[in-house]
């Protein structure tokens, strides 16, 4: 928005980041809170990390060059948050390794909040990715990024009517232009919270037969584990025989994502 | 119940499912999110960049127009640079062969250096690695920059999307398109290229079938046969046009292969199911010239020609002290001649082009001037290569060279069969290294090696026999 006028009253503001975000960089002791990044290839994915923690970190699209995963940190209102960029990818069916890698940090990394940054001019595509991150976590913030492009493209998007589908708080932003970044930051860090919630939006099982077995599933694994969330998808996984989720039903690691993660150090530190 | 017995509850109601279910899911995944989006994107106005970007995609992607102009795309860009590398390949072969190799060789006789030394390091080492550089580089130069421009356009993905329904057919991954184009250019970077395939078993079909696309190095090959045996059959007018339905004959015929190996190899040792991948049409960008020009030349261009000479400089030494070794008045050369030409006849080829073959295995590219000389050798024909044997040339003029190759027994099945053969034999020692480093594993370096040689052997075989049997 172009409100430089209003810039002087607005660092005072309480509202303002301008005090209370501090970039941090790789420099990261004990974090507070851990925030995921997701998203498609091409989004601006990269822009909003760089934004939020001050680094500059070049991802090549040059195939076959696996970034496994990115970290860096920002502190805000004074709690510390670390930041992991995960690899772009179009979906979390887990058919490559870049999707494995981020539906795995996110099912049992068990981040705090995930935002899944999105390319406005290319909602309908990149919605994909949002309704099946949706599916795995209830904590997570949809970024729809490149919203200038959008505008000159003629484009608009109606932030809280996709709020209200999805379910989660949704944030119109130009990352490049900073644009929007203030916005993201506040429900992040409402979301690490606790003081917001949301009911993501959760696709049915319409067939007939998958019905009946995910049903019955549900109701076997409600017995083993009985906090375990997200049951209806980790049912499905299982029918599909999805190996990185059978491992962690035979071994219950499964049963124990329903806490609240601990200690974020647990996370290995890697990438940069 | 315990965990276990979740586990196995849920395979045996895997049974249930029903075949598409994936596909179900995924696609009510589609619809939902563009339901959701149709509800919440507004778009005002037309955009004539998304119009004339549809038609285009239209076109490049429709059943009927995309599979053409695929193949019009792939005939212009070799034709481009078979026109192209004409010119530079000349200045580079003058410079290089006809005035730096007698200033080389005059500079070895100042030196006094022994006459088998200075045969290894200039006649053998130089003329190789000259050879290499002079018919390597310039289409190199143009193909590359050629590729990166359709791949920066955003033609390359749509390629990928044309071909992906034929690769999950034959049970291959749809990016085998990509590195299968990559191959066009050197084998040894489109089995670099297989890195963007995940699933192993996949990815090891791109590589072991990589062979088939037909690389720089093979490219003058086939054109040289085609314009001097083929071409020549047709009346002069239409000289050229036979020669190029030749050589694009031959590249589509690797692209079969491609196919039906790849269904071969995932119907046997490589069964499994075809993974699926999401495979974005990014928009159309216009190419930016220049820097694609430098990307292309110093990541792919010059890598890959360093490689080549590295291989080949070595090669040269072999050849020379082939020629020049001598076992019981014969040239070791000889001995492996006589050897192979039964053989090599049962493929419509001579114990000559196997020789070759052999030597040439450090790069393709040296086939033609390793045939040509070890030609001279054994028939004894001069006045084309002055410098004698054991020396590398360029023969001067088509009909010349189709004269000596006659003189050594050549008919129009010989060329014929030495194009499939250069189609299908196995890899240069570049490309067997890097498929080495990619899969370290010996057993599937083998099969990429020995793999194409057997295709090779059969439809050479046939076709002489076919051949013969015809033409009585």
């Amino acid at each position: 928005m172009t409100t430089p006028t209003h810039a002087t009253t607005c660092e005072t503001c309480a509202v303002s980041s301008g005090s209370r975000l501090e970039r941090l960089g790789v420099k990261l002791g004990q974090v507070d809170f851990v925030v995921a990044l997701a998203g498609n290839p091409n989004t601006g994915k990269s822009t909003v990390f760089n934004a939020l923690t001050g680094l500059r970190q070049h991802t090549g699209n040059w195939p076959g060059k696996t970034i496994a995963r990115a970290e860096g940190g920002f502190s805000y209102n004074s709690k510390k948050f670390k930041l992991v960029d995960l690899p772009g990818t179009y979906s979390l069916l887990s058919a490559t390794e870049d999707e494995e890698v981020a539906r795995n940090f996110i099912l049992f990394g068990r981040p705090d909040v995930t935002v899944v940054v999105v390319d406005a001019t290319r909602l309908e595509r990149n919605l994909n990715l949002a309704l099946q991150v949706l599916q795995i976590t209830d904590k997570a913030i949809v970024c729809v990024n490149l919203i200038d492009e959008a505008r000159a493209h003629g484009v608009t998007v109606d932030g809280r009517g996709l709020s209200r589908d999805l379910g989660v708080p949704v944030v119109l932003a130009a990352a490049r232009q900073g644009e929007g970044i203030e916005q993201l930051l506040r429900e992040i860090d409402d979301m690490a919270n606790g003081r917001s919630t949301c009911r993501p939006h959760r696709l049915p099982v319409d067939i007939p037969t998958v019905r009946e077995s995910v049903d019955e599933l549900v109701k076997c694994l409600a017995e083993a584990y009985p906090n375990m969330p997200h049951r209806e998808w980790v049912a499905l996984r299982l029918l599909e025989g999805d190996s990185r989720i059978v491992q962690a039903v035979a071994s219950g690691e499964i049963g124990s994502l329903q806490q609240d993660h601990v200690a974020t150090g647990t996370i290995s530190a890697c990438g940069n | 119940m315990t965990p276990k017995q979740i586990v196995e509850r849920a395979s045996e109601l895997r049974w249930k499912l029903p075949q598409d279910y994936h596909d179900r899911w995924v696609e009510s995944i589609y619809a939902e999110s563009a339901r959701i989006a149709s509800r919440n994107v507004d778009q005002q106005g037309k955009t004539h960049r998304l119009a004339w970007e549809r038609r285009l995609d239209w076109l490049l992607t429709n059943r009927w127009t995309g599979m053409p102009i695929m193949v019009l795309m792939l005939a212009l860009v070799l034709w481009l640079t078979i026109e192209g590398a004409n010119l530079p390949s000349g200045w580079l072969a003058t410079i290089l062969l006809d005035i730096g190799h007698p200033f080389l060789k005059q500079l070895a006789d100042y030196a006094h250096l022994p006459w088998w030394l200075s045969g290894v390091l200039v006649d053998g080492l130089y003329l190789t690695m000259a050879w290499v550089i002079s018919v390597m580089l310039p289409p190199m130069a143009i193909f590359f920059p050629l590729f990166t421009i359709l791949e920066d356009f955003g033609y390359l993905p749509r390629v990928a999307f044309n071909l992906d329904h034929l690769f999950q057919r034959v049970g291959a991954h749809g990016k085998q398109a990509l590195t299968m184009s990559m191959g066009w250019g050197c084998n040894a970077a489109g089995i670099v290229a297989t890195r963007v395939i995940d699933s192993p078993r996949e990815r090891l079909i791109a590589i072991i079938t990589n062979n088939f696309a037909l690389c720089n190095g093979r490219w003058p090959t086939q054109i040289l046969l085609a314009t001097v045996f083929l071409g020549a059959l047709a009346p002069p007018a239409l000289t050229g046009l036979v020669a190029a339905s030749a050589v694009l004959g031959v590249a589509l015929l690797g692209v079969f292969l491609t196919f039906f190996s790849s269904w071969m190899l995932s119907r046997t040792v490589l069964k499994g199911e075809t993974s699926t991948f999401t495979l974005e049409l990014p928009p159309f960008r216009p190419p930016n010239f220049l820097r694609t020009l430098y990307t292309s030349l110093v990541d792919r261009t010059l890598i890959v020609l360093w490689r080549a000479i590295v291989f080949a400089a070595p090669a040269g030494v072999v050849l020379w002290s082939l020629s020049n070794i001598q076992i019981g008045g014969i040239s070791l050369a000889q001995w492996m001649i006589s050897i192979l030409d039964g053989p090599g006849w049962l493929i419509g080829l001579n114990g000559v082009i196997l020789v070759a073959y052999i030597v040439a295995i450090p790069a393709n590219e040296i086939v033609i001037p390793t045939i040509l000389m070890l030609t001279v050798m054994t028939t004894g024909v001069t006045g084309i290569g002055e410098q004698g044997a054991g020396v590398m040339f360029t023969a001067r003029g088509d009909s010349e060279l189709a004269m000596l190759l006659q003189a050594g027994g050549w008919t129009t099945l010989t060329a014929i069969c030495l194009m499939l053969f250069s189609l299908c034999h196995n890899p240069c020692s570049t490309t067997i290294y890097t498929i080495w480093k990619e899969t370290k594993s010996l057993q599937w370096t083998l099969v990429s090696t020995f793999m194409p040689i057997g295709f090779g052997i059969v439809i050479c075989g046939a076709v002489a026999l076919v051949w013969r049997i015809v033409g009585g």
